[in-house]
């Protein structure tokens, strides 16, 4: 497939990105760069200083709020892409609508009971829909230890087992790599006719 | 009984298991996991009342914090 003809079939599809830190920014920017036609994001936080050593956010936005700022960045990037941010705290009840119409969905949050409140619900509500996760990533090195394998349509990119901690900090280049892997398994899945498991 | 638990197969001395039983005896400490008995996802309210049995397929995801 040539790019021309990649950005051609991109454009029609829909992401939707369930949170906007160090997975959903840096996803969402890779998405945006390909041609991804239209892309959801959604994020309750503010951009703070701590937030810079991995998310898609620049000094001079510490203190904006994310899924705005984030559609912002993209829009520098590739106006092409029609961004739509909300500002709000996903819940069960929020997800479906929101989600509903997309094509693929990413799971981008920083906490583990809220990545098991998304993908629950997404399996619950809407298990037809493609789901790409993002678990375990925390550190550094370990490049062999990420992998992504499916189960059904829930995708799990990551290591599965390093979570956050004081002396694990998440850091730019193993989310970086994880939010990549994200967007390369939604690339698969748009590009290819997706298998859908009922 | 002998169920397929995360692509592996795995026997157990009991006949049936709760989900919760069979966590307490793989010792699946994580407090955050989804979990799935052939292909239908089980709530954590449900773990103390739904059964495992002979050929089942069980899927148990931990869920880490980072991101």
């Amino acid at each position: 497939m040539t790019f021309k003809e990649i950005k051609t079939q991109l454009k029609s599809k829909t992401v939707g990105i369930a949170g906007c830190g160090g997975l959903g920014s840096n996803c969402a920017v890779a998405l945006a760069r390909v041609g991804v036609g239209r892309l959801i994001l959604a994020d309750f936080d503010v951009i703070s200083l701590s937030n810079l050593n991995r998310q898609y956010f620049f000094h001079d936005q510490v203190g904006l709020k994310k899924a705005p700022a984030l559609a912002e960045n993209i829009r520098r990037i590739n106006p092409e892409v029609s961004v739509t941010s909300h500002d709000i705290r996903l819940t069960p009840e929020g997800i479906v609508p929101l989600f509903r119409n997309c094509d693929v969905v990413v799971e981008a949050f920083d906490l583990a009971d809220q990545k098991q409140m998304l993908i629950e619900t997404m399996l619950a509500e809407l298990p037809h829909l493609p789901l790409v996760a993002g678990i375990g990533m925390a550190g550094w090195g370990m490049n062999d230890s990420l992998h992504c394998r499916r189960i059904d349509n829930l995708f799990i990119c990551g290591d599965e087992v390093t979570g956050t901690g004081p002396e694990c900090p998440p850091l730019a280049p193993r989310v970086g790599i994880v939010a990549n892997m994200q967007a390369n398994t939604v690339l698969e899945i748009l590009l290819k006719s997706f298998n859908q498991i009922a | 009984m002998t169920i397929t638990l995360n692509n592996n197969c795995e026997s157990f001395a009991e006949e049936k298991l709760t989900v919760s039983q069979l966590l307490k005896v793989k010792n699946f400490t994580f407090r955050m996991l989804v979990i799935k008995i052939n292909g239908h996802l089980v709530r954590k309210s449900a773990y103390e009342n739904t059964e495992i049995r002979e050929g089942d397929d069980v899927m148990v995801l931990h869920l880490v914090s980072g991101g």
